[in-house]
């Protein structure tokens, strides 16, 4: 295999002391798209940002198709594709004007770039909008405007920074079939940060699992979730607990193992969980804890981020959000 | 070198653009010299006639002075257009293209020339309405553009490299109105300096808005000093090549900070 991307030990720290990067690592082959998975502020943007070149490292390397970022960043400039998190789109500019301006800047010839910018204007379903200002597109169509300037000059490796943040749910899923045929298509490496479980587990072949600034997990979706082994056990409880006995109770039961409790919820794992819910059900009973409601599940991404990184996807979120 | 020339035509091509879009941008950074021109043009017309001033007529003498006060005004904003960029994500977008740096401060200041002639045409059409005559002519008014240009380009390229550092808008407009105001008023721009107090004379001499204001004025005039003028324009150029060096700096900061 050829491997497109490598980061090792990367480490970075803004002042005065938010540990961004802590050692994070991974590689990425040739022809595929990797995901990079985590909740807000667990360093995807920032790692995104020192394989583009636009930020260093206080520590840890990273080569971009063989080439050092940190020695040669005007060659990696002209091997990358970068949609980053925000639009690049400026809106007193057309969409044309925008797709031009890019190729220019990677030099490309007058007339190539003519025939280049149409087609990818038709590809994006923007013909109709080329020659209006971008600030009257909607946030789908700059999406995708976005991604067409990052293609014009025909990179090796795409970047795709929180590709569908913001979007409306049937954009979304507009995107991810347009993202998935980048890759087939065109050959290309996608390097894909995002917060959403679901959009890893559509998209990318392989995926590392971030959190605080470290790979936690790392492997494609199927593997993930295969080494969970067994369901997931779900209780919702009905009053909050807090003393350990429902931890307690549960992992007495044969076969359940891993038990969180988080407010009112309580997550376990368990080989063949239907069968265990009577059991499960008993001891709660038993111990004198109502329940609201019992689920079980063919275990999830989310699932891997619990086990991985000790708290729900959820709660890592928004634990940022309020921070 | 080639990459960065081609890349600053692309640039100048986009901001002329934006320019051409919203051209009422330049009648708003006309209203305020107008006014000057008008108001102070009346108010302060038998100004002339304090001894040492040297007679003449106070519009002849002042209108050069609001055509680079005006020039400084519309450079001293510069940077507004790059936190725009930052904001919008369109800077982070360049700096990860092999855009080369320079251009994009090329860019601007290529902008910023072309609305600075167009305002400084106006403002000596302006004038000569209201009675100014300048026996320089044509020649002298080139002059006068020039040297106005030149430290829009310095005041420009210093604007793009404060936004860039500080990138947010409160710094550059707190900046902007802590240094342009003042620095009209340590010129010759509206009052002879012959009249103003000596410590005035001294930071004067040191003052690039007054270098523009000399050559301008002087070439304007009747019998023109070339070597005041080549050397006024000489030390304007260093300046803004200097600070458009500085500016180009700025760019690293910004990429630290990122």
């Amino acid at each position: 295999m050829t491997t497109a991307i490598e980061a090792r030990d990367l480490a970075k720290t803004y002042p005065p002391d938010v540990r961004a990067l802590d050692g994070l690592g991974f590689e990425v082959e040739a022809g595929t798209i990797f995901g990079l998975l985590g909740p807000n502020g667990a360093g995807k943007s920032t790692t995104v940002k020192i394989l583009t070149t636009l930020s260093t490292p206080d520590a840890g390397e990273a080569e971009v198709v063989g080439l050092d970022v940190a020695r040669e960043p005007g060659r990696v400039r002209r091997a990358i594709g970068v949609v980053t998190q925000r639009s690049g789109v400026d809106p007193q500019a057309t969409g044309r004007e925008n797709l031009v301006l890019q190729g220019e800047i990677h030099r490309l010839p007058r007339r190539e770039l003519r025939r280049r910018a149409d087609q990818l204007l038709e590809r994006f379903g923007l013909e109709e909008a080329a020659d209006r200002l971008a600030r009257t597109y909607s946030g789908g169509m700059q999406r995708r405007l976005d991604i067409a300037i990052g293609l014009v000059h025909r990179p090796q490796v795409l970047f795709l920074d929180e590709p569908t943040t913001g979007l409306d749910p049937e954009v979304r899923a507009a995107m991810w079939t347009e993202i998935s045929r980048l890759a087939a298509d065109e050959g290309l490496t996608v390097l894909l940060t995002t917060h959403y479980l679901e959009e890893a587990d559509r998209l990318a072949a392989r995926l590392a699992i971030v959190d605080q600034g470290r790979v936690v997990a790392e492997g494609s979706p199927e593997q993930l979730k295969a080494d969970l082994r067994g369901d997931a056990i779900h209780v919702e409880l009905a009053a909050p607990e807090s003393n350990g006995r429902v931890p307690a109770a549960l992992e007495r039961i044969d076969g359940v193992r891993e038990v969180v409790l988080s407010g009112l919820e309580v997550r376990a794992r368990a080989d063949s969980g239907p069968a265990r819910v009577p059991a499960v059900l008993a001891a709660l009973d038993a111990a004198g804890v109502q329940v609201a409601a019992v689920s079980v599940a063919r275990p999830s991404l989310d699932d891997v981020y619990l086990r991985h990184a000790g708290r729900s996807f959820q709660d890592a979120d928004d634990e940022r959000r309020a921070a | 070198m080639t990459a960065a020339l081609a890349h600053s035509r692309s640039m100048t091509i986009r901001h002329l653009r934006e320019l051409w879009r919203q051209p009422w941008y330049v009648a708003i950074t006309l209203v305020q010299p107008v006014v000057w021109l008008l108001l102070f043009g009346a108010l302060f017309k038998r100004v002339v006639e304090i001894p040492g001033f040297g007679g003449g007529s106070y519009i002849d003498f002042l209108t050069p002075g609001i055509v680079v006060m005006t020039a400084l005004f519309t450079a001293g904003w510069s940077g507004m257009t790059v936190i725009e960029d930052i904001n919008r994500g369109v800077m982070d977008r360049f700096l990860v293209s092999p855009v080369a740096r320079s251009s994009l401060i090329a860019g601007r200041l290529g902008q910023l020339a072309v609305t600075v002639v167009i305002q400084s045409l106006i403002v000596v059409g302006l004038g000569v309405a209201v009675g100014a005559r300048f026996p320089g002519g044509a020649v002298g008014v080139a002059v006068l553009v020039a040297s106005s240009v030149l430290l829009a380009w310095a005041v420009g390229a210093l604007s793009i490299g404060l936004a860039l550092v500080a990138r947010q808008e409160e710094t550059l407009i707190g900046a902007v109105q802590f240094v342009v105001l003042p620095a009209t008023f340590l010129s010759a721009g509206l009052m002879k300096q012959e009249l103003a107090p000596g410590w005035v004379q001294t930071v004067a001499g040191f003052n690039p808005v007054n270098w523009a204001i000399e050559a301008g004025r002087e070439a304007l005039g009747a019998k023109v000093d070339w070597t005041l003028v080549t050397s006024r324009v000489g030390l304007l150029a260093l300046c803004a090549a200097l600070c458009g060096w500085v500016s180009t700096r700025a760019f690293r900061a910004y990429q630290r900070s990122v």
